[in-house]
């Protein structure tokens, strides 16, 4: 691996790491889209600030075009007041028009600014260990990379400084406010975060990449775990082994390196989505299926319980009484035996004690849904999960 | 004469320009468990968030024992409603209940061990301790609310501010809710609530205001809670029978 392969994956990784904060705390917010609104509107912000500075990597430039993105939120959110217009739609109002100013921008001063929208789109990571940061003579790593550091760097400390406040305005935006922690700083410190963040990866990953990189590890860490710290945690490792793993795609395709990681980061939610442990596909159909199983089961006791006849008992006539198909009848009536809730005796049903009083005591809990001792009964009874 | 808890002068709240709160006049006096009552749309939750600087009023003041809120944000504890938070937040019960110690800690300084101890209380309180470190999804809506109710508690603090606490939840909760509100206020403490279910009032309550946009009356319960004031807040004739 030349140092050059090893520069592109230490800034791919520390881009990723410093979208996967914000990106953390935009999806918890409901904001993926203006991610991807700020994403596109910096670009009048970046020509403007390369007309001035003629420098792509100065931070005056980073700032003028964060402060566009800034516009870009509060504008959505001024038009989203009037009450004329829904948010997605302020978004989609708001984005474009900034985004065609930008690129207008660039086509007239096409002598000045050396900038094509392909790059914008797609970045050139490929490109960035070229850019040398030299100081008193002395080559200390590619630009690119001096910049991302240090918006991780402020980034990892003001989420580390502000972590309380953050979590407690985006999950109570009410209670934050009334105990003196006013959501709008939070709000607006948030979204000058995420634009920072987003024209200081811009240059070495595009627009439709940053937006990747804040949104997929995010949304994917988000059905694995319950704990906000984890959830960071485990999106800001999606979000590295995307920018790795991607790096050596785009080495093994001859591709694009943008294109590879957005891509990697799409298959590695795909994965999660279906295969997370609880919340994913599978695990949704799966406890589908169980508590229909277990419903039909309960069904079934009650009947047991409800009628002493034994011509409502019979094994033969069970799927008759209940009106079930055979096949159900039988994995049902399996289940029960198994679980001794069930007796059979000359092919009649009765319930054991054991079966009798969960009959009871679940049918206790599904109309009350109030009872303690229930508790132990969830670890194998997905009905009582709720 | 009892100190006054809250006074609100001449509070006017508009959205959009269009006032939903005009001009109210309100003192309530310390000690006392208040419901808020009124029809939809009365400004009920307004009135609260108004209160609590959550919401800025166009016109008017709120004084929380002579200060202004700001000053003593530590004397009050605010149960929003439930439904205004989002239950798929990754977050246990524990840490609902500890972000009410948030408050006492201001900026920047991390709860610590007597915070983490104050939650665990305040769960045992309302009888939540077992779910503790149960995802706060997983809990049925009138856990939920008693995971709120132990957020508030956990604040220590000398007047409470409920939204709806009753809302979507059990009897069984509902009763468990409403002893809990009674000790506070034998503890000296000053309850307010947001409050539907009119039958409930008299046995609930000791103080009322009857709230329609604007302020039809505010006293305790025995002298006030009439049909008189009943059809003047909700516009039609109403009756209820009150249990002497």
């Amino acid at each position: 691996m030349s140092s050059a392969q090893f520069e592109i994956q230490l800034i791919a990784s520390l881009v990723a790491v410093a979208c996967a904060i914000p990106g953390t705390f935009l999806v918890l917010r409901k904001m993926a889209m203006i991610s991807d609104a700020i994403s596109h509107s910096i670009l009048p912000g970046i020509v403007v600030g390369f007309l001035i500075t003629h420098d792509l990597n100065s931070p005056l430039l980073i700032l003028l075009a964060a402060l566009t993105g800034i516009i870009t939120v509060v504008l959505v959110e001024y038009i989203q007041k009037t009450g004329l217009v829904k948010e997605d739609t302020a978004i989609g109002l708001v984005f474009p028009a900034l985004f065609s100013i930008g690129v207008i921008m660039i086509a007239k001063n096409a002598n000045d600014v050396h900038l094509d929208v392909d790059a914008v789109l797609l970045g050139e990571l490929a490109f960035a260990p070229f850019d040398r940061l030299i100081i008193g003579g002395i080559d200390v790593g590619p630009k690119s990379l001096w910049i991302v550091g240090v918006i991780l760097l402020i980034t990892i400390t003001l989420l580390f400084t502000f972590f309380k406040e953050l979590k407690i305005s985006t999950f109570d935006k009410g209670l934050a406010a009334s105990l003196g922690f006013s959501p709008a700083i939070m709000h607006y410190g948030l979204m000058s975060v995420s634009s920072v963040t987003t024209v200081g990866a811009f240059d070495a990953v595009g627009a439709i990449l940053v937006v990747a990189l804040m949104i997929a590890p995010a949304a994917a860490a988000y059905l694995l775990t319950k704990d906000l710290k984890k959830m960071l945690g485990i999106a800001i490792c999606f979000g590295i082994f995307s920018a790795i793993f991607g790096y050596w795609v785009a080495h093994w395709l001859d591709a694009s390196i943008a294109g590879s990681i957005t891509t990697v980061l799409g298959i590695v939610f795909l994965i999660v989505y279906l295969f997370a442990p609880t919340k994913g596909i599978i695990a949704v159909l799966y406890r589908e299926k169980q508590q229909r199983t277990e419903v039909s089961l309960l069904t079934f006791l009650l009947h047991l319980k409800n009628h002493d006849e034994e011509s409502e008992r019979h094994v033969k006539h069970l799927n008759e009484h209940i009106n079930w198909q055979k096949v159900r009848s039988k994995t049902v009536l399996d289940l029960a035996k198994k679980n001794n809730m069930i007796l059979i005796e000359n092919n009649i049903v009765s319930l054991t004690q054991k079966g009798d009083e969960f009959t009871s005591k679940a049918i206790d809990y599904i109309i009350t849904n109030e009872d303690t001792q229930i508790e132990d009964m969830k670890d194998d009874f997905f009905l009582f999960r709720g | 004469m009892k100190k006054i808890a809250v006074k609100v002068d001449d509070l006017t709240v508009a959205y959009n320009y269009k006032p939903v709160l005009w001009d109210i006049d309100l003192e309530i006096p310390e000690g006392v468990l208040m419901a808020i009552v009124g029809p939809n749309g009365a400004g009920k939750s307004t009135l609260i968030k108004a209160i609590l600087g959550i919401l800025k009023p166009i016109a008017g003041s709120v004084a929380i024992y002579d200060k202004p809120y700001e000053k003593q944000r530590q004397l009050v504890a605010y149960v929003p409603q439930k439904g205004s938070v989002d239950w798929d937040f990754p977050t246990t019960a524990l840490d609902v209940v500890k972000m009410g110690t948030y408050g006492s800690l201001g900026w920047v300084k991390r709860p610590s061990q007597k915070e983490k101890k104050a939650a665990l209380e305040a769960l045992e309180k309302v009888g939540m301790l077992p779910f503790k470190n149960r995802q706060i999804s997983q809990l049925s809506g009138g856990q939920q609310q008693r995971v709120f109710l132990a957020r508030a508690l956990v604040q220590n603090a000398s007047i409470y501010f409920m939204d709806e606490p009753f809302q979507g939840v059990d009897a069984t909760t509902e009763i468990a809710i409403i002893n809990i509100l009674k000790e506070l206020r034998k503890a000296g403490k000053t309850v307010i609530v947001v409050h539907h279910d009119l039958q409930t009032v008299p046995e609930y309550f000791d103080w009322v205001t009857f709230l329609n946009v604007k302020k039809i009356a505010t006293g305790p319960v025995k002298d006030i809670f009439n049909d008189d004031n009943l059809t003047k807040t909700y516009g039609i004739n109403y009756k209820v029978s009150i249990q002497e």
